[in-house]
Parts: structure tokens; sequence; C-alpha cells
């Protein structure tokens, strides 16, 4: 299994150019003031009067020219912390790296006479902790793909989803932590249709699975779970399902078994629609998207009603645990994934993780991921945690979103949006926000 | 023969940067087909470029090797020092080695890079020289120059000066004797070159250009050197620094089409089937001429090992060679001169310059007619070579910004680069 890596993570939007990082680098590394030994270097864009920053700062690339062109064996790519490692002792000055590196992100510290390099500072880099405005992080959600890709692939090596979807790295995650001791419900959506249930008679899972109806996912799981608990064994109640199966049709079973307490965890993959069998609205839609359904043209301009707020519905259950997860944040995931399996085993868990759709949300495949983190840093959706002992409170700051039109011009499906619609979106999204700030005050306050 | 006939899958002819990079790109695709590199070399692999080093003391002999041999058994890689290839027989996918044996491969890469030119100066086979392209070379001029008190180094290019660089600080007397009008010629112009000249005068050597050696002959303590104008000069050690050239003897009946180097494709393959040429010994598109040329650099080499072995590997993801960009950095006397891209003027191009005398900044930059960089060049001046080579190669138009672009390449290129390529 390859290792993944920790990483000093740029948001050039938040970025003033005042320059703090490369003082403390120099501090650090040089113990000088002079930022033109710093080994971040933020460079403004041509035009003065546009604030918008760039830097020059090693990439520890996956794959190093650097150390490819280096002829004295100097440049290290190190195994463990991904760390392109510079060894002064065997260096020789020649500058080749420099030549090399195409990001400018090994350069000559012409007062030292050698070549210079971020080396992270083992890991707890003093650039990042200097930047005023957050700029600057250090990101290492790699320790939990190190940690899990040495737990068994509950999934088949290959399945048939959608380029650049989130949700093969949602089920594989997800089965990787519950384990082998699950059984798995899967009901018609988008989960099945990549392959948990399988091709030509055998499962797309090292674990049982099976394929409920939409309408019954929950019941039936529930009598499965409970038929275990009588014959004494202990197993891991899970079900995937999408928004479509989970919030419509599927509803009433799903809010049976929250009312009854089953012991399982009900994860909702929402992806804001059916979006396997042909893109077409479902209760979770937003206000304004283009769908099948809710088509574009002369007279229609996308759904005309909001989405339902699922998981706010469930918290009214007063289930054991629910959250709403984002795969642009995986700490955050992870923390929530092991809460509700834990709250699993007494009562009723329900995660409700947000999965930008590629194909029927109309967007590069590249960009799923950056799909999702708008999707927070706008607050359209928002990310929290609720248990009947601690109330309800956000996991992420909702402070100072962006305009919810970064978020709307990332995807296709909105690009038809009329102002006053935008200013809707915009409205609805202050407006939820709101509603579930005074949700935390309440629990604040019980 | 004796010997049992070896069949391996992919056989790699040489040691250094191609063949290096070769072996991480067939591994990439193709983890276990059977892999042997052959290199006429007794060691692990190295780079000819650290040799200088070696020989100035800066680098420890046993510290500049580029694998070890772990990494040749993590890899399955049968490392054979000592079996230089020396005879292909291309119709039958035999290479013959120079310690006896054959191996049968699949699929080879010629990556044997290049050997000391010497010049066919009239007596030069009777007296003892030094030549600088191999670990043995290093460390055997390393020991002469300790005992030299009057040495002479043949050419001016990067090794030669090098060479002499370490000779002067050695405490000899030192001759550079270069048959063009100026040193460096090919990676600097007259400027970088005048300041280069200056920093080894300063330093005590005697630096003659545009002379030609006529004859050389045996003495007491070394050799005799005659120019053409009829100087005579006296070496206790004398270095041959004129360039390098592919042996490529062993092509001999093989098919393979050379002319100065192997030739190939933008696939590094060469005329013949299932043979591939890459690093030095090759000749490849050049970017600037779009014809086949020499570019014997270190970072080419790279390049055409990594297109080479993801062609031989049959990896889909494999992107044609562009053309080679001259790419080449010098350190001398505690200075740096970075040269990158052609030192040519285009037609309709233009050439600005700017020198600061006090300094010794030196900056120019080249542009075609199309307001595209083709080459920048700077002695003391820092700017990033990779970015410059990237600038070169996607022709940027540097029209807009070309004021600013010259007055500092370093943070107009990152300002480029964060807009273009991030």
């Amino acid at each position: 299994m390859g290792r993944a890596y920790s990483t000093i993570a740029f948001d050039p939007a938040k970025c003033d150019g005042c320059g703090d990082c490369m003082k403390a680098c120099a501090q650090a590394k040089t113990g000088t003031d002079d930022v033109a030994r710093s080994r971040i270097q933020i460079y403004g864009r041509g035009d003065a009067t546009e604030k918008d920053f760039e830097l020059a700062l090693c990439r520890q690339c996956a794959d190093p020219k650097c150390v490819t062109v280096c002829p004295a064996g100097a440049l290290n790519k190190d195994g463990t912390t991904g760390v392109i490692g510079w060894d002064a002792s065997k260096c020789v000055d020649c500058l080749l790296c420099t030549v090399g590196c195409a990001y400018a992100g090994i350069a000559l510290d012409e007062t030292a006479g050698h070549v210079s390099k971020c080396d992270t500072c083992d890991g707890n880099p003093a650039c990042v902790p200097a930047c005023p405005h957050g700029a600057l992080k250090y990101i290492t959600t790699a320790n939990i793909y190190n940690e899990v890709g040495d737990w068994e692939d509950l999934f088949a090596p290959g399945l048939a989803g959608c380029q650049g979807c989130n949700t093969e790295l949602l089920m594989r995650h997800t089965l990787r932590r519950v384990g082998p001791d699950t059984v798995l419900a899967t009901p018609p959506g988008c989960v099945p249709g990549m392959g948990s249930v399988g091709f030509n008679g055998t499962t797309g899972t090292k674990i049982p699975v099976f394929h409920p109806l939409l309408t019954n996912t929950a019941a039936m799981l529930a009598g499965i779970k409970r038929q275990y608990k009588r014959v004494g064994r202990e197993v891991q109640a899970l079900a995937i399902a999408g928004d479509g199966g989970a919030s419509d049709v599927g509803f009433q079973s799903l809010s049976g078994a929250a009312e009854r307490g089953e012991q399982m965890l009900f994860m909702v993959v929402d992806n804001e629609g059916y979006m396997n069998t042909g893109m077409q609205r479902s209760s979770c839609t937003p206000y304004g998207a283009w769908t099948s359904t809710t088509p574009v043209g002369e007279t229609s301009r996308g759904k005309t009603q909001d989405a339902k707020n699922l998981p706010l519905i469930m918290v009214n259950h007063r289930c054991a645990y629910v959250a709403t997860a984002s795969t642009a944040y995986m700490e955050d995931l992870y923390e929530k994934l092991d809460k509700a399996i834990a709250a699993s085993k007494t009562g009723f868990a329900y995660l409700h993780v947000y999965s930008p759709c590629t194909t029927g949300w109309r967007f590069p495949s590249n960009l799923n991921m950056e799909v999702a983190r708008k999707a927070v840093e706008t607050n359209f959706v928002m990310l929290w945690e609720y248990t009947p002992q601690e109330g309800l409170h956000f996991t992420k700051s909702v402070d100072n979103p962006l305009p919810v039109t970064d978020y709307l011009k990332a995807m296709g499906r909105f690009r038809h949006l009329e102002p006053e619609q935008v200013e809707h979106i915009q409205k609805k999204v202050v407006e939820n926000q709101k509603f579930v700030e005074r949700m935390t005050e309440h629990a604040h306050v019980g | 023969m004796d010997r049992a006939t070896e069949h391996t899958k992919y056989l790699i002819a040489g040691s250094s940067h191609a063949a290096l990079e070769a072996i991480n790109a067939i591994r990439m695709h193709d983890p276990e087909g059977s892999l042997t590199v052959v290199t006429r070399d007794s060691h692990l692999p190295y780079s000819p470029t650290v040799l200088p080093y070696v020989v100035s003391g800066k680098s420890a002999p046993a510290r500049i090797f580029l694998r070890d041999e772990d990494f040749f058994a993590r890899n399955k890689v049968s490392y054979r020092p000592e079996s230089a290839l020396k005879a292909l027989h291309a119709d039958e996918n035999t290479a013959e080695l120079a310690d006896g044996s054959t191996i049968v491969y699949e699929k080879l890469l010629l990556a044997t890079g290049a050997s000391p030119a010497i010049p066919p100066i009239p007596g030069i086979d009777t007296v003892s020289y030094h030549v600088l392209r191999t670990l043995d070379d290093a460390l055997k001029l390393r020991g002469a120059i300790a005992a030299s008190k009057q040495a002479v180094v043949l050419g001016a290019g990067l090794v030669g000066m090098h060479a002499a660089e370490n000779l002067v600080k050695a405490g000899a007397s030192v001759t550079i004797v270069e048959m063009s009008d100026q040193l460096t010629s090919g990676y600097f112009d007259k400027v970088a070159a005048d300041m280069i000249e200056q920093a080894f005068r300063d330093a005590g050597a005697k630096i003659m250009t545009g002379s030609r050696v006529v004859r050389l002959e045996p003495t007491a303590a070394g050799a005799k050197l005659t120019l053409e104008n009829g100087t005579t000069l006296a070496a206790d050690l004398l270095l041959v620094a004129t360039g390098v050239k592919p042996e490529m003897a062993y092509l001999n009946g093989s098919g393979v089409e050379h002319a100065q180097g192997i030739l190939v494709d933008d696939r590094m393959q060469t005329t013949v089937t299932n043979v591939w040429a890459a690093g030095d010994c090759a000749q490849a598109r050049g970017f600037f001429t779009g014809t086949q040329v020499m570019n014997a650099i270190l970072p080419d080499a790279t390049l055409q090992g990594r297109v080479a072995g993801m062609a031989m590997a049959g990896d889909p993801g494999i992107q044609e060679y562009a053309g080679g960009v001259p790419l080449n950095t010098y350190h001398f006397f505690g200075r740096h001169a970075i040269s990158v891209g052609s030192s040519k003027v285009p037609e309709g191009g233009e050439v600005v310059t700017r020198f600061d005398e006090k300094t010794g900044h030196y900056l120019k930059a080249i542009f075609g007619a199309d307001g595209c960089l083709s080459g920048i060049f700077g002695v003391n001046e820092f700017f990033d070579g990779g970015v410059m080579a990237q600038l070169i190669l996607r022709r940027i138009d540097l029209t807009p910004l070309r004021d600013r672009f010259v007055a500092n390449p370093l943070a107009v290129g990152r300002e480029i680069m964060s807009q273009t390529w991030r």
C-alpha cells in the first residue's frame, strides 16, 4: 500500500500578501528577518491593483524532478514523510535541481551560497501558524489514509461508478471502518449501481449485502439485526442509501426504525436526486437545480421548491446520533463515523454525507472535492452533529462564508439561474444557517 | 560457447541517468518483467556530472552513488558491472557482452553515454594525458593534481574549466588552451565568457583562446605542446577535455542508424525494432531545430530515459519527447552562471541584455519574433531555470511583460508560473 503524506495547503483567496509566513520561515530556517531567504515565497500577481497572491513552495512531488537531475545524490524523497530532503554534505552547489524543478520549489539562497527548500519543519511548519488569515494550512488527512489503508478493503477491486464520483471513497472507507462483521443494505440507487450487489451471482462486497426495496430498507435491516441478536451474534447493521431512497418513498421505514431506536447505522449518500436512474429530482434536490424532471426551458427554470432538510428531521426523532458530513473534510467525517458506529450499538445512528455528482450536477470529474468544499465554505451545507445528551453543535465554523454564487457557478445544473433565483438561494442559505444556529443555542440553554 | 544464453525481457546497456530513469519508468508499468542492466563501469551508478567535484575533493568518492545494491534487489533488476555491450545482433535480438556472454532481449535500451573525444593532434598517442569521464578517471586525476606544478588543460568546456579551477586551487600554474575565440562557447556568450575568463585570470590561470595545438611530444616531466603560432608549453599534467562523443562501434552491422549519435524518434526508438536509445548517446529532436541534434546534458538524459522506459514497457501514459532544450549551470570561484535555451537569435527575434559591472550581475534574454522566450543566460543572476524552461517549452508570449521580466526574471517567472501551470 502506498503512503499518503501531510502537506502544506495554500488558499490564495485568503492571502493578503502580508508576508508573515515568509518572516516566520526566515526566522525558523536562517535566524534572520531576510524574507528573500524564506523557503516559502508569496508573489503578488502582475497588476498591483489586484489583490491576488500566489506562492512558490516545494510541492514535495511524488515524482520529483529535482531528485532525478541531482548528479550527487544529495536530494531524496523520504518514503515515510514524503518530504524531499536535501543533504548538505553531498550537495555540490551545481544548481541543476533548480533547472529541473518547474515550480520554483528549490532555489538558491544567495546568502548561504546553497540551494534551500521547504522541509515542512519536520511536520510542524513555522509558516502555517504565522499566517493571520488562515490562508496556510498543514493538512494531516494523510494520517487517516495511512491508517485505513492497512485495514482490509471489503469492496470489490473494480466498480462501475461514474468517473470522479466520491461514493467509491465513501463505500471503501466506511466498509473498512466497520469491518467484516457487518451486514450491508443497499437499496436501489448509485451504490448498488456501482456494484455493491455484485455481478453474475457474486456480491461486490466481501461481507453479506442485500438489496431491499426503496421503501423497506430500514425495516428489513432492522429485522435482520434483531434476528442476529436473537441467535446471539454481534453484527454491525449498516445501510448505505441514496437521498431519494431515504427522503422520499423510503422515509416511512427510515422514520419508523429511528423512532423505535433500532440498532443500526443508516448512512445517506446525498447527491440531491435520483442520479442512478437518469437524474430525476428528489425531495433533497435544491431550489433552482436542473434535473431531468425539473428541466430548463422557455417557461421552466429548474426546481421550484426548496430541498427538504432530512438530517434535521432525523434530529427530531431524537436518534442516538445524527450528523452531516462531507468528503472534503475527511477528518471530520471519520470522527463522525466512529461516533455513529459507537451509537449504533445501542440505538439508531444517522449519518448524512453530501456527495456531489459529477454526472448529474454537471461539473468536470476532477472537481468533486472542490465542489464539496465550496458547498461547505458557502454554508450551502453545514457540518454539525447531534446527540440527545449534548444537543446540536457545528463541527466546522460557519463564520465568514463565501457568497453562494461561488458554489453555484462551480457546476452546470445552476448555470441558467436568474439573479432573483440566486437571491432566493442566498436567502435560503442564511435562513438555514440561522435555523440551525437557533437549534445550537437551544441546546446550550437546554 | 559454454555459457548458457541468458534471456531478459528488458536489457539496458548503461548505468547512469538515462538508464536509471528507464528502470523507474519500466517498473511503474511492469513490476515483474525481467530486467538486466549491463555497464562498462565497475561501480554502482553515478553521474559523470559529479566527477569534477570528486576531483576537487568536495564529493567523497564513496558517497556519489545514485543507487545501492538494495535498489536493484527491490526492483528485481540484475545489475552487471564490467560487462560493456560489445556487439549488437539486432536481427536475432541478441547482445554480445565484453565478458564473452550473450543475452537475448525482448527490448533493448542503449544508454551507453559518451566518451572523451580525443582530438587528432600529431603525437597525442606518444604522451600520457588525463581525461575525465569515469570515476576511475576522476580518482586518477585527483591524485595527479596534488603533484602538479605546471598543468595544461586542452579545451574550455565546462569539464575543462571545472578541472582547471581545481588545479588552480591546488596551487598549480595552469594554462587553458582553447581552439575557439572564447571560453565556454556553446554555453555562454562573449560577455559571460569574459567574466569567467577574468575570474580565472584573477586566480592566476593563463588563458589561450583561439589557439590550436599542432604537435605533442613526450618529455621527462610530461609533455611538450607546440601551438600553431610556434609557442611551446611544458606540462607535467595534461588534461584533454575537448568534448565527448558516443562510442557506437557496437552498432556495426546492426542496422541501427546513427550520425553523431544514435538516431531516435520522439519515443526514443531507433531505426530498428525493439531497440531504443536515450541520454548522451542519442541524437533526438531538438526543440529549436526540429531536426535530430546532440543535447548531451543531464536533465535531457533523465527525460529521454523516462520516455524510452515507458515506450519499452508499453505504458499508455507516455508523452512524446518535445525536443531537447539546452540547460546548463556552472559554478566558478564562488560565482554561478545559468544558461537555459538557445543562444541563437531567431529570425526577427530580439536580444535584451543588462550588465552591472560593479556587482557583476549579467543577464541576457533572447525573444523570438512571436514574443516567446528562446534563451536566457545569467551570471550571478539567479532565476529558476526550471521555470524558464517551461516558459520556452510552453511558448508563452512574454511581450506584455517583457520589461518587468528582464528586470526581475525570478519574480516575474514565478508569477507567470502561478497563473499558468501551478
